[in-house]
């Protein structure tokens, strides 16, 4: 039956039969995904870096001030304490005494954040440290960024304070927890 | 005359329609089973790498935080390869006449990025967002794997539609607090939040993960 019809119609079935063959694979699009490999650009990268000197649109320009530029809050603590834990923990260890694994498994020790030189800093130098490294330890500026350094800074302090803390400070409610004295929780 | 089918034609019958309707059946469970297995979705993949990065080192061993090289999975579409810089903050100091980092070495010496091989390939034409996901409760071992028990990065999930699906038609079993994101071998059900309450909290709209344009755009 198919023999029967006309051969232009035939062929014009076959040709677009065939067109179907070549379709370029919809998974890979001519399109550069990030971090696809792009021959031809410099490392045949898709990604590129920025041109030097290149300052991002919503950056600030203004000198970095002399102590914390927000309000302190408590979720500011947390923000730097989560920000501590990721990037300075492995190294000066989630309390700040400077025996983190990586210097467990063989990275020079850093000084002890509860040093008497460190707990005189001002946050200004905390921030400095995190922004442009110090002896061994690189910079973290592409890492992390400004608002988040204040925030480890801040949260640096709060464990210096908290390593000489005494009971006394801390409120009347909350003693209970640390002594575990039940009874106090039920005083009025 | 004989006659034109003898007797056992008919059980002959028989045998030949269940066999051609048992023949289709298997041959469309064959092409499922092989359109699900890892011949098409890849799991268990494992590329070589110009260095045989173990995750079940730096995660498993020495508890690194996945954020403290994949930097921007919170802020970005991608979670980010680290550059070289990262692996020489510690190996500035650390196993410094080691073969095996010789290309990290390399790679700073020369001002030239490491060349990783690609894992986990999504389609070109699905939209996936780390930060989405990330900052919505979404853990990283729940697409990922156990990567701390990866001494070879692999792709540990299919990666399919259906496989997205199972979790935007559903989410809350899956959802974490914002604190065990990166957190691995965490159960949501065991030790977790319940799911319905992490809805409210991340404020998910579960129609809106079911719309085409929400990952295909």
């Amino acid at each position: 039956m198919l023999v029967a019809a006309p051969k232009p119609l035939l062929a014009t079935l076959l040709a677009l039969g065939l067109a179907a063959c070549d379709q370029p694979r919809m998974e890979d699009q001519a399109k550069y995904e990030t971090y696809e490999a792009a021959p031809g650009w410099p490392n045949d990268q898709a990604a590129r870096e920025p041109v030097a000197g290149t300052v991002a649109r919503d950056a600030s320009l203004a000198p970095v001030p002399e102590t914390l530029p927000m309000p302190l809050t408590a979720e500011l603590l947390e923000r730097g304490q989560a920000r501590y834990d990721i990037f300075c923990s492995p190294c000066h260890a989630r309390t700040g005494t400077g025996d983190g694994m990586v210097v467990q498994r063989g990275l020079p020790a850093p000084p002890s954040l509860h040093d008497e030189r460190l707990r005189q800093a001002p946050l200004r130098h905390f921030y400095a440290v995190i922004s442009d490294g110090f002896g061994v330890m690189y910079a973290y500026r592409d890492r992390v960024p400004p608002e988040d350094r204040w925030a480890i800074a801040a949260y640096i302090r709060a464990l210096q304070l908290a390593r000489h803390a005494r009971l006394d400070d801390v409120p009347d409610d909350e003693r209970p927890q640390l002594t575990g004295d039940r009874r106090a929780e039920q005083t009025p | 005359m004989a006659p034109l089918f003898r007797r056992r034609a008919n059980s002959l019958a028989v045998v030949i329609l269940v066999g051609i309707l048992a023949l289709l059946m298997a041959i469309s469970v064959f092409a499922y089973v092989v359109y699900r297995s890892p011949y098409q979705t890849d799991v268990g993949y494992a590329p070589a790498q110009p260095v045989p990065f173990s995750h079940q080192h730096h995660v498993g061993g020495l508890g690194l935080d996945c954020r403290y090289c994949h930097s921007g999975a919170e802020t970005s579409d991608v979670a980010g390869l680290p550059p070289t810089l990262t692996c020489m903050t510690c190996h500035s100091q650390e196993w410094l006449n080691a073969e095996m980092l010789s290309p990290v070495r390399q790679s700073l010496a020369n001002r030239t990025p490491l060349r990783w091989t690609r894992v986990h390939d999504l389609p070109d034409y699905t939209y996936f967002s780390h930060r989405a996901h990330v900052n919505n409760g979404v853990g990283c071992e729940s697409c990922h794997g156990r990567v701390d028990r990866m001494p070879m990065t692999f792709q540990a999930k299919p990666l399919t539609m259906q496989w997205c699906l199972d979790c935007h038609r559903n989410p809350s079993p899956h959802l974490r607090p914002p604190e065990k994101i990166t957190a691995m071998g965490y159960s949501p059900r065991r030790d977790g939040i319940a799911g319905e309450r992490l809805i409210k909290r991340y404020r998910i709209h579960p129609d809106t993960l079911l719309e085409c344009a929400t990952c295909h755009r």
